[in-house]
């Protein structure tokens, strides 16, 4: 009994020393589901730099990332089915959806692999999850439209893929938030596809048969798309709600300086990725990490504009990329 | 058997041949129970597909519906037959249903199948986004079960893969109502004189392919537990090169159903094998249509050696 008692200590011990354990024999993998928008572009130059970094620095042994060819969920499995037989130790995952690579997932898990999903998170939970409150991203925009429209009116909603989870959060949260403010009414929506061609077409197509609009609340970079039909149009510019896209920075400042435009602009940065790979570094580390973290959205008011505008590289997405002390920050929040 | 149909059901065995030995060479590990069943358990729907495909092109048409049926019917498996049972295997008996009718009016009027299937790829793609509007539900149980079922010594997916095979050989190529299928994608006209209605078979065709197919959607929820509406596009494309590469032409009546579902399985295993190659994923689309176009190359090439 007494040997046992011991043994557990023992053990218990070793675990307990396992925390600064060494990973650089890790190999970590990152699955990718999409690449043909500039958000997508710019997540993926983010850990390009910052595990490329880390794996020269021999923090792991190779940060390789993968992307599927077109976008669908039964592909990224195959893609994740892959990687275990590759042998990765850790797999940081951005999915096409949050249920249909369960099974996948499971599997990675019961092979005794990390995974860690974000920004597209996985609702196995066997995986953590860096997930972004796109609730509230939606009723912050209007939130802020409240505080600059008292008076209320007609709102237009762009929305952005259909059938992606993403886009019925936020557009929830952009309903409750009118719901909560009645002074507001979403007088239509369209899908614009988080792309500035798809969301100038749709906006110009619903606009004739809309009421003066006061606000447009979207999802991200479809907001330069939406002035472009306003401005054709001839319309009344609305307070449009950008997306941290450098080409809606960049109309929102020549606005500024010409007719003293004020706005605001949300989006994830997508230096996300960043946080995904120090959190699988360290929980492979062994590291205490929750299951749940939530990330903070990057918020970009009128006083931080020039700020902004300046570190932004042009075609790209406002951004954070995090170090591991940044990450472990985020980690040890989450944890108390 | 004739030379000809020794290259039609060679060549797809030869080119999953070579693969799987590529795949083997360039990833050790995958030569193991658990490595083959990684690589092939998600050939399973898509060879249940490819074989509902096959027996469409058999009777001399195309099915550009495949995949957002598919798609559907993992939503109706993810929802309703987990919620409803009663209800949910109903809505499947339904869409077998619906498959036929298309079939008989697809003969009935002489509509063009590409047309009207490309239509009922919105109409499934519309009910399957009303069933299931964000990603979600959950695999009926005994489905997860027979899915992840490990017998001993061979791998689920490979055991299903050689049943499927076995199933749809001998419905098509052993059965006389196999053989009516054929002669109906050969020469519609003569069976018609013989006696036979076209329209009846025409629907008992499309029937068969759509149990196939919702079968395909069952055996996809069952790996993934999970459904959305856009879970199975990719099957439309996959499950025509499917047939083609194992030995079909689009000359109706010419189909091999073993070759299909090796078809299937060469598919799927290029996939993993250009990702084991870290092949940028800009070139894997490209270089899946190469490997589909060298394996066609080679057929046309022996076929006219053999003749």
């Amino acid at each position: 009994m007494k040997t046992a008692t011991c043994l557990a200590l023992t053990i218990a011990l070793v675990t307990g020393a396992a925390a600064s354990a060494d990973t650089s024999d890790k190999r970590i993998a990152l699955s990718n589901n999409y690449a043909g928008n500039s958000w997508r572009q710019a997540m993926l130059e983010s850990w390009e730099a910052t595990a490329g970094q880390a794996v020269s620095d021999g923090v792991v042994a190779a940060a390789d990332a993968f992307t599927t060819a077109e976008n669908q969920a039964t592909e990224q499995a195959a893609q994740i089915q892959n990687m275990i037989l590759q042998g990765y130790d850790a797999i940081v995952l951005n999915a096409a959806s949050p249920t249909a690579l369960n099974g996948a997932v499971m599997e990675a898990c019961d092979a005794g692999i990390v995974v860690v999903s974000f920004d597209g998170i996985v609702e196995e939970p066997c995986a953590w999850r860096i997930a972004v409150d796109f609730e509230q991203m939606g009723s912050d925009q209007i939130d802020y439209l409240a505080g600059r429209l008292p008076d209320g009116g007609d709102l237009l909603e762009i929305r952005g893929l259909a059938g992606v989870f993403v886009d019925d959060a936020i557009s929830r949260g952009i309903h409750d938030g009118v719901a909560a403010n009645p002074q507001f009414s979403v007088a239509g929506s369209v899908n614009g596809d988080w792309a500035q061609d798809v969301a100038q077409r749709a906006v110009a197509g619903i606009l004739p048969s809309l009421p003066e609009i006061v606000g447009v609340a979207t999802q991200g970079g479809d907001g330069y798309g939406a002035a472009q039909a306003f401005e054709a149009a001839g319309r009344d510019m609305p307070i449009i709600v950008l997306g941290n896209r450098q080409d809606e920075l960049q109309w929102w400042a020549e606005q500024r300086d010409a007719n003293g435009y004020e706005t605001m602009s949300v989006s994830i940065a997508p230096g996300v990725s960043t946080l995904a790979f120090w959190v699988a570094q360290q929980v492979l580390d062994g590291a205490e990490v929750p299951k749940d973290l939530t990330v903070p959205f990057l918020r970009i008011d009128q006083a931080d504009l020039d700020q902004a505008l300046e570190t932004t590289p042009e075609g790209g997405v406002a951004n954070t990329e995090y170090d591991l002390e940044a990450a472990q920050q985020v980690i040890s929040d989450a944890s108390s | 058997m004739t030379p000809r149909l020794d290259i039609r059901i060679l060549l797809p065995v030869l080119s999953l041949a070579i693969l799987l030995a590529a795949v083997f060479w360039l990833q050790p590990r995958a030569m193991s129970y658990l490595g083959l069943n990684l690589l092939f358990n998600l050939a399973v729907p898509v060879a249940l597909a490819t074989v509902a495909q096959m027996i469409v092109i058999m009777v001399g048409d195309i099915d550009l519906s495949m995949g957002a049926f598919v798609s559907f019917v993992a939503c109706v498996t993810a929802t309703l037959v987990v919620d409803a049972p009663g209800l949910g295997y109903a809505a499947l008996a339904a869409a077998i249903l619906a498959y036929a009718a298309l079939g008989a009016l697809i003969e009935a009027r002489r509509l063009p199948a590409i047309v009207v299937t490309l239509g009922m790829s919105f109409a499934w793609g519309g009910l399957a986004v009303l069933l299931l509007p964000s990603p979600g539900g959950s695999a009926p149980g005994w489905l997860r079960a027979v899915m992840t079922v490990k017998p001993p010594l061979v791998p689920m997916a490979v055991l299903a893969s050689a049943a499927i095979a076995l199933a749809a050989h001998l419905v098509v190529m052993r059965s006389s109502f196999g053989v009516l299928l054929r002669g109906l994608g050969g020469n519609a006209r003569s069976l018609g004189r013989a006696g036979w209605s076209p329209v009846a078979l025409r629907a008992a065709a499309y029937g068969l392919a759509g149990l196939f197919a919702v079968l395909s959607g069952m055996a996809l929820v069952g790996l993934s537990t999970a459904a959305d509406a856009n879970i199975a596009l990719r099957y439309t494309l996959l499950s025509i090169a499917g047939v083609i590469l194992g030995g079909g032409e689009f000359t109706g009546g010419r189909v091999s159903p073993v070759g299909a579902v090796i078809g299937a399985l060469t598919l799927t295993l290029a996939g993993s094998f250009l990702s084991f190659l870290r092949l940028s994923p800009d070139w894997q689309i490209g270089a899946q249509g190469v490997i589909l176009i060298a394996v066609l190359a080679a057929r046309l090439l022996f076929g006219r050696r053999a003749r």
